[in-house]
This record gives structure tokens, C-alpha cells and sequence, in this order.
């Protein structure tokens, strides 16, 4: 019974549908296959639009959606801890006392000095590639490999860390005379170096090559050798670009957890130099999230999730002003 | 445009609706777990589930293997680590969970019903080191080996250590301390240890799955403090037993109660277990009174809801689960040593049986 009556209900819709439709399709189709072509291409097109904004939109929800749920699960440690959290010394899960300070510390110290060793390198790589030699196999292989730096998983570079770099480590401690454990703030700025180098190296080489070779010309003209060309030409034009790259290499640089926890030493004490051990605030949240065992540790944990997510954000948008200012420039 | 804010508007409240129910969902599993929803129900009654310590793993993975070609019942055990076993459990959401430390006040407030632990199997922690030059073992006293970890004792010739270790000739480099950075029952067996033992740890440092270490290098896992001794002369930490052995590591004989030194081995953590064990099984075997019984080690626990009656589980679902820890305990214990794990002491097996007996469904005892 009760399918019966649905279905004329539905023939009955259509058919009024229908004889809207096939008044307004008779004419279309009567004056020009043409046009009825090209009215489902505006139907297409409205829906590709459609879809493309609703996945837009998407991920900016995703990213406030990811935010709102770092603040509300970090409320109970906020409310035990308060604002001093941020510059607390201690981390002791036993009693119950968090601060973030030394991860902090030493997020931002192993991000900096590792981007302040990868700079150098990722932007010879860019001049290299974008203006010496932009075709050829050697262009093809060296562009490669830079790209299979960031392709290898970074479990691997932990290893390699761990096995290789923090012996090498170890020895030049002995020779700098500090105590020799390899394991440290050093070691893991070093390896998160090998990783970002591609991150800017890419981008770098991207803008060098999208520099008018106009430009370059007339320099050349007025006779300039190579390296004043870079020097006065291409650096200066791509200025914002290479700068984004090095904002991108940042961003990693401050996440990275796996290749940094193998090789930090992970301890909660401030760390004294560059060479003694320490913790980034990734690192803490991986190693100890599965074994939070009670209420405020595990929100004290996720406070760490969105102190890193305010720094990265905070970090980036330093980045973008100071982009802004050399491309109005 | 238009179509762009209707579109941003009903997804924005689409998001933060779902991100709330998200949040609220969350928060309600962690203050009270009466409405959570039960994976239990849903999966079919010839899987067993289970989630916990990564200790226990490897042997419960051989068990249940052997298990299900005599018995045909499937158990998936995830190895996620005794805290998350112990939330899953309260959020009911696996038939059993696996730790090894006993519920701590807090988790215990967290659940909505009684949970028995049942002992399983037990593990010890051993104190690794590397000194290339010394030939004979090492010895440490509880006191000395909690000066070391406490950063009190910095060189290997201390003459703390040169009273213990006689007659051995040890190099004046400086102690360097690796520890686990990874919250883990290893640390726990070996922080109730000291506390036990040092009065300066219980009150500076305690005890738990992750402290607040005064001195040392962390390394991720048995493997990272393993590679960390391995790698750097001079170095000292712990180690779970099976993992040192085989790793085919040197590690110290320590000094138990009775002052005897022990070397760790399968038969001295099954002698340290050999005590009077109370009656709901939730005893540390750190510093036992057994004589031989080697100082640092540990049970790990199966835990189940007392009551087996919850979420529409039914009768056959429980029986089985309760028939498969039993075996667990009993039959399942011959594949311990070769795998590096202590057998359970005959006091164990009995106090665990007692436990068994009284899990119950709907008010009546499952085992007869």
C-alpha cells in the first residue's frame, strides 16, 4: 500500500517536472543542438565551482575545527596550571607539575640552528640549479636527490642519526672538549638541516628561473660577470620567494618528531649549551602520550599540541609580513 | 557569492557541530563512561578483544596463536601501551586490558565498575651497562644504584663502587645515565624499585610510567636505551630482562633484600614472585623478601570488569573470554620461557584462580 502511494506521488512530481523541463529543453533543443551543449556545460561548471569551494572551505574548518579541539581538551590544564605553564621549568609528571619552558627552548633552538645550518646549502642548491644549470643530466640528478631528501621517511634519518651522525658527534666532542655523548640539541639540529635543505632548495630554484632574462641580459650588458648578476640581479628579485622557502623549511623544522626524539637525549632539564641534551615539544608529545595515566597529564600533553600549533601559526604570519615587505618594496 | 556563504555558513556550523560533538564525546569518556558506545557489541562473539601493555605483546601473541588452533577463538590484542589499555577498558570498548602497573587511584575513579587484575606473566628490569675494559660483572646495592640515578655518584671509580666490586679494576670516566623517554611499565617496575629502596627517590623524584629524571639521556623503547649503553662506553641504564637477553647484553647483579647478589634470569624473577600474594593480586615484586628472588621485577596484569554483564555482552562472549585468560594462566604459561618471560609462581596461578572464580555474570560466577 504504503509503496504504491509513494511511487504515484513520485511519477506524479516528475511528471510536473517533466513538463516544465521538456517545454524548456523543446526549445532549446529545437533551436540549436549548440546551445543545450552548452547549458549542461553551465550546469557542469556550476557544479565544479560548487565542489571546489565546498572542498576550500573544508579545510579551513578542518584547521579551526583541529584548533577547537586542542583548546577545549587543554582546558583542565589550563585551569590547573594557568598562564605559567608557558614558562614553567618543570616537567614532572609524577607530581603533577607541567611547564612548558624547556620544550619550548628547545624546539625553537633546534629549529633556528638547524635552519641557520641548511640555508647556506639550500640556496646554493637553488642558484646552482636555477642559473648554472637549469637543463642537463647534472641539473637532473642533483635535482633529484634533493627531492629524495624529502621523500625519505624520517624514522630513517633517525637511524642514520643515531648510528652514524651521533659517533661523528661524539668524537668532535671529545676534541671541543665537552662532555662526549653524541646524543643532543646538536645532533638533532644537524639532521633536521639534511631534511628541510629541499624545502627551500625547490622554491629557491623555482623563483631563480622565473627571473626575465631581460634582466639578467642587460646586466650582462652593462657587464656585470655572474656573480654580481646574482649578486645585484636574481637575489634581490626573488627575495620573497627564497625567504618563503626558508618559512617553509621552518614549519618542518618544528614539527618534526620522529628523526628529532632518536637523537635529542629527551630530557626535561633546560638545556645548558648546544651540545647537552634536550626535548622539543613534538618529541614530548609523541613519547609520552600513550602512557598519560591521568586527566591533567594527558591535557597538559595536548597544551603542548597547541602551544607548538600557536607557534608555528605565530611564526608564519611574522613570515608573511615580512614577505609582504620585500615584494612592495 | 550567495552561493559561497550559504555554503560557508552551513559548513562552519556543520564543523563546529561535529567538532563539539567530537569534543564533548571525548570529554564524556574521560569523566564518565556510562553512555559510550561499545565496540564489543557490534564485533561478533568469536573475537575476543584486548588492548594494552607492549610489554606483554610478543607472549600473548604466541598464547593466542596456540589458543586459537586448539580452541578456534580469534583474540585481537592491540599492543598500545598499559595507559591506553586502561582507558580503552574503562571506556569499554575491548573485553580486557593489559597493564604492568595496577590501576592507580585516579584510573581506578575513572571507571564506572570494579575491575579484578589477574597476574599474567612476569618481567624483570636489568641494569645494562658498558665498561669495554671490565671482565668480571658488576655488582650494585640498591643504595648505590639509586645514588647513580640520582646524579650523586658521577664517576665509575667511586669509591661507593669500588667497596662493592672488589679486586675490580674500573676506569675514572665519568657515569653517563640513559633512561626511557617514552612513558612505559619498565620505568614504573624500575621507579618503584628506588622508591622502595632510597628514601631521597621516593621524596625528590617517585615513581611512575614517565618522571621527571634528575640526570640522563632518553632514548625512545628498550632499542634506544639499548643503543644509547651500546654505542657510548660509560654508559648505564635499564632494560627489560627479555630484551637485554636477547641482545646478548651485559648486565649487573643486584642486591636483594636478603642480601644476596642475583643475577636476573627467568628462574630468579619466578623466585622473586614466590611470596604470599594478597588476595586481589595487585602486589609490586620490587625488593620481595624472597631469597633468591631477584629485586627489580614486576607482574603484569590482565584487567577485567568483575561484573561481566555490561553493554549486552552476552553470557558466551564472557565465558569464553574468562576460559581464555584462565588457559592464559595455566596451559599458556609453557611458552613463557622461551620467549624470555618468568613463568607465574604457584602462589600466583592460585591467587589468580581465586580472582577468576569471582568475575561474575549478572550476578552469578561464570566459572563453575
Amino acid at each position: 500500500m504504503k509503496t504504491s502511494l509513494d511511487n504515484s506521488v513520485v511519477t506524479r512530481r516528475n511528471s510536473v517536472l517533466r513538463v516544465i523541463n521538456s517545454i524548456k529543453t523543446s526549445d532549446i533543443v529545437r533551436t540549436s543542438k549548440r546551445i543545450k551543449h552548452s547549458y549542461r556545460q553551465i550546469r557542469t561548471e556550476k557544479i565544479f565551482r560548487r565542489t571546489l569551494i565546498f572542498m576550500g572551505v573544508a579545510m579551513v574548518l578542518l584547521v579551526l575545527g583541529i584548533m577547537l579541539t586542542l583548546i577545549v581538551e587543554s582546558v583542565p590544564s589550563i585551569k590547573s596550571l594557568g598562564i605559567g605553564y608557558l614558562w614553567g621549568k618543570v616537567w614532572d609528571p609524577v607530581r603533577d607539575i607541567y611547564g612548558a619552558y624547556p620544550f619550548l627552548l628547545g624546539t625553537l633552538l633546534t629549529s633556528f640552528l638547524a635552519l641557520a645550518i641548511s640555508v647556506p646549502f639550500s640556496f646554493a642548491v637553488a642558484i646552482v640549479l636555477g642559473e648554472y644549470y637549469p637543463k642537463g643530466w647534472l641539473s637532473n640528478l642533483l635535482k633529484n636527490t634533493v627531492e629524495l631528501i624529502a621523500a625519505v621517511p624520517s624514522v630513517i634519518y633517525g637511524f642514520w642519526g643515531l648510528a652514524v651522525l651521533v659517533p661523528i658527534v661524539r668524537s668532535f666532542e671529545t676534541k671541543v672538549g665537552v662532555q662526549p655523548v653524541g646524543i643532543g640539541i646538536f645532533s638533532a639540529s644537524l639532521i633536521l638541516s639534511v631534511m628541510i635543505i629541499p624545502y627551500a632548495a625547490s622554491l629557491g630554484r623555482a623563483m631563480i628561473q622565473m627571473v626575465p632574462s631581460q634582466l639578467k641580459e642587460a646586466a650582462s650588458a652593462l657587464g656585470a660577470t655572474r656573480w654580481e648578476v646574482i649578486r645585484s640581479v636574481i637575489l634581490p628579485y626573488t627575495k620573497s620567494g627564497l625567504f618563503a622557502g626558508i618559512l617553509l623549511s621552518l614549519g618542518r623544522a618544528l614539527g618534526e618528531t620522529m628523526a628529532v626524539t632518536m637523537v635529542i637525549g629527551n630530557t626535561s632539564l633546560i638545556p645548558k649549551n648546544i651540545f647537552s641534551p634536550g626535548n622539543t615539544m613534538a618529541s614530548v608529545i609523541a613519547n609520552e602520550f600513550t602512557e598519560a595515566d591521568h586527566p591533567v597529564y594527558l591535557s597538559a600533553l595536548i597544551e603542548l599540541g597547541l602551544v607548538l600549533f600557536l607557534v608555528t601559526v605565530v611564526i608564519n604570519m611574522i613570515g608573511k609580513r615580512i614577505i609582504k615587505r620585500y615584494t612592495t618594496v | 557569492m550567495k552561493v559561497f556563504k550559504g555554503l560557508a555558513v552551513a559548513g562552519l556550523a556543520i564543523a563546529i557541530s561535529s567538532s563539539m560533538a567530537l569534543v564533548s564525546c571525548n570529554g564524556s569518556s574521560s569523566t564518565s563512561t556510562t553512555d559510550s558506545t561499545s565496540a564489543t557489541t557490534n564485533s561478533d562473539d568469536n573475537t575476543i578483544l584486548g588492548a594494552g601493555s607492549s610489554f606483554d605483546n610478543p607472549l600473548f601473541s604466541k598464547m593466542f596463536s596456540e589458543y586459537n588452533k586448539t580452541n578456534g577463538l580469534k583474540v585481537n590484542y592491540q599492543s598500545i601501551g598499559s595507559g591506553g589499555g586502561i582507558l580503552q577498558l574503562t571506556n569499554k570498548t575491548v573485553d580486557f586490558g593489559a597493564s604492568d602497573a595496577p590501576l592507580n587511584g585516579k584510573q581506578d575513579s575513572a571507571l564506572s565498575a570494579p575491575v579484578v587484575h589477574i597476574p599474567v606473566t612476569a618481567g624483570a628490569v636489568v641494569i645494562g651497562y658498558n665498561l669495554p675494559e671490565m671482565k668480571d660483572t658488576l655488582m650494585l646495592t640498591p643504595s648505590v644504584l639509586a645514588d647513580i640515578f640520582l646524579g650523586k655518584i658521577t664517576k665509575w671509580n667511586d669509591a661507593k663502587i669500588a667497596a662493592i666490586n672488589k679486586g675490580v679494576k674500573l676506569p675514572a670516566t665519568g657515569i653517563i645515565i640513559a633512561h626511557r623517554s617514552d612513558g612505559s611499565g619498565t620505568t614504573n617496575i624500575f621507579t618503584t624499585y628506588l622508591s622502595k629502596v632510597s628514601e631521597e627517590w621516593s621524596t625528590k623524584v617517585g615513581k611512575g610510567s614517565s618522571i621527571n629524571w634528575p640526570v640522563g639521556l632518553g632514548g625512545k623503547g628498550n632499542e634506544g636505551v639499548a643503543g644509547s649503553i651500546k654505542q657510548t662506553p660509560g654508559t648505564i641504564g635499564y632494560i627489560e630482562l627479555a630484551y637485554a637477553m636477547q641482545n646478548n647484553m651485559a648486565f649487573a647483579k643486584v642486591q636483594n633484600k636478603s642480601g644476596k647478589f642475583i643475577t636476573p634470569s627467568i628462574a630468579s624473577v619466578t623466585a622473586a614472585a614466590d611470596i604470599q600474594i594478597p588476595a586481589d593480586g595487585k602486589v609490586s615484586l620490587t625488593n620481595t623478601d624472597a631469597a633468591d628472588g631477584y629485586p627489580i621485577s614486576g607482574f603484569s596484569w590482565v584487567l577485567i570488569y568483575k561484573e561481566q554483564k555490561y553493554n549486552n555482552r552476552s553470557m558466551d562472549r564472557a565465558s569464553k573470554m574468562v576460559k581464555l585468560i584462565w588457559w592464559a594462566t595455566h596451559e599458556g604459561q609453557q611458552y613463557s620461557s622461551a620467549l624470555n618471560y618468568a613463568p607465574l609462581s604457584p602462589a600466583a596461578v592460585s591467587v589468580g584462580e581465586a580472582i577468576l572464580k569471582s568475575a561474575t555474570y549478572d550476578g552469578k560466577p561464570i566459572l563453575q
